[in-house]
């Protein structure tokens, strides 16, 4: 296969972000950057994919925040459901699950 | 182009049913997917398996596949038979990353036989082509792809570049691969775990839609000396049996320099010394810790075993496993 290549340019120099640091994201900011609708994001919530976000049920969803790594976990939730089909139940299982791996791989490493 | 035998990288015999199949894919997908797997080349195998699947999974597909005959090996030179329905090539290739949407991320060969064949599975042709570019304007896909970084890169933030092999379009629609160049800063503070977003780095957009970002993992590589947790660094400093009984001061090294460092008289092997602020750089930075592990030389000599007997001598009630004997009386009286 031979594609088209163009001639390469010189760097672009791009902003980067913390995603974790950008902090106060709304619902709807979450729901764009996932391209979906609310009732998923907030179904999301209620499975226990975003932890820390679930003491906001208690308000209306609109004075929801989210951050950064709330996105994140989102977006791996719905990764998981479209790949391997499960529900968010299950996503937010393993979620829970990758992050204990993680802890116990750093004692394992620290050790 | 070469050929890919998708029943061999789904791992199913040719006569397999559509429910071996979706079985199959299921326990591939959970082995190789970028979210999950630990498998060094997760990435690329969860690509080819989608693509395998893609095709399997479709009746249609899967019939003009088996067309293609039996007699075909994997990486055997391919080109589709005369008569076959094929554009020009096309690939979206993104080096090492995957994403989000809903797998357009195919090799040359799939593009070859399957361009301008329906996504949907139902057969009629008119609604398979929904997908058309003309039509709407979408959002590009979020990209992922993964950066490592040392841990000097954190303390001190750093420039990296990144080649990205992207897809444009020209204005008639055809396919282009740009090579690219960005250039983005590794912020101070940047932790394990984090993500970096690359705002509108990410896959094309279509019609008036913007492109989507990419979003890098931040890994940091382990380093020989020093490991992080959270904003907090550790480093083991070594120290002889003096240095730790009688205290002193050692020159250890750290990220940002080497330091002084006291040792307090009547330390032990475990203690933490810490200097404050000096972990990874932040609103609130981590601290940097030294935990003392005592060193002892093995004897050489008469007057090192000297020494050792002195010591012996000196520490006639010293009982290094009065502890164990505590805990096993303990139990015995259970």
């Amino acid at each position: 296969m031979t594609p088209n290549f163009t001639l390469a340019q010189p760097p672009q120099t791009v902003t980067s972000a913390v995603m974790e640091e950008l902090t106060e994201l709304t619902l709807e900011d979450l729901c764009r950057a996932c391209a979906v609708q609310a009732d998923i994001i907030i179904e999301l919530v209620n499975e226990g994919v975003m932890e820390s976000a679930a003491a906001q049920l208690e308000i209306p969803p609109e004075h929801w925040r989210f951050t950064g790594l709330h996105l994140y976990r989102a977006k791996i939730a719905m990764r998981l459901h479209r790949d391997l089909g499960v529900n968010f139940a299950g996503a937010a299982l393993a979620l829970q699950l990758m992050d204990e791996i993680d802890t116990l791989r750093a004692h394992i490493r620290d050790a | 182009m070469e050929f890919k035998d998708y029943y061999l990288v789904m791992g199913v015999e040719r006569s397999a049913t559509p429910e071996d199949i979706k079985r199959a894919h299921r326990k591939l997908a959970r082995k190789y997917h970028p979210d999950v797997s630990k498998e060094k080349d997760a990435e690329a195998r969860f690509k080819e398996l989608r693509e395998a699947y893609d095709v399997l999974k479709d009746p249609e597909k899967r019939a003009s596949y088996d067309r293609l005959g039996a007699n075909y090996k994997a990486g055997q030179e391919f080109s589709p038979p005369p008569g076959w329905a094929s554009r020009e090539p096309q690939s979206r290739d993104f080096s090492g990353s995957f994403q989000d949407g809903d797998g357009q991320d195919h090799s040359a060969f799939f593009d070859a036989l399957f361009r301008g064949m329906g996504r949907g599975s139902s057969g009629d042709g008119g609604a398979g082509q929904q997908r058309s570019h003309e039509a709407f304007d979408m959002h590009g896909q979020d990209q992922h792809a993964k950066i490592q970084i040392e841990i000097e890169d954190s303390y001190r933030g750093a420039t990296r570049n990144l080649q990205l092999r992207v897809q444009v379009q020209d204005s008639h629609g055809q396919a282009h691969l740009q090579e690219r160049t960005i250039e983005f800063v590794i912020p101070k503070g940047i932790r394990a775990g984090q993500h970096i977003r690359l705002a509108a780095q990410g896959g094309p957009g279509m019609g008036q839609g913007s492109p989507g970002d990419l979003y890098l993992d931040v890994e940091m590589l382990p380093h020989p000396l020093y490991r992080t947790e959270s904003y907090d660094v550790t480093m083991d400093l070594p120290i002889a049996p003096w240095e730790a009984a009688l205290g002193g001061e050692v020159v250890a090294p750290t990220p940002t320099g080497q330091v002084e460092v006291k040792i307090p008289a009547g330390s032990v092997t475990g203690r933490k010394l810490r200097l404050k602020g000096r972990g990874l750089p932040g609103k609130v930075p981590g601290d940097f810790y030294f935990v003392l592990k005592i060193v002892q030389p093995v004897p050489d000599g008469d007057a090192e075993r000297a020494a050792y007997a002195a010591l012996q001598a000196a520490f006639k009630t010293f009982n290094p496993r009065a502890q164990v004997e505590a805990l096993e009386k303990e139990l015995e009286n259970q």
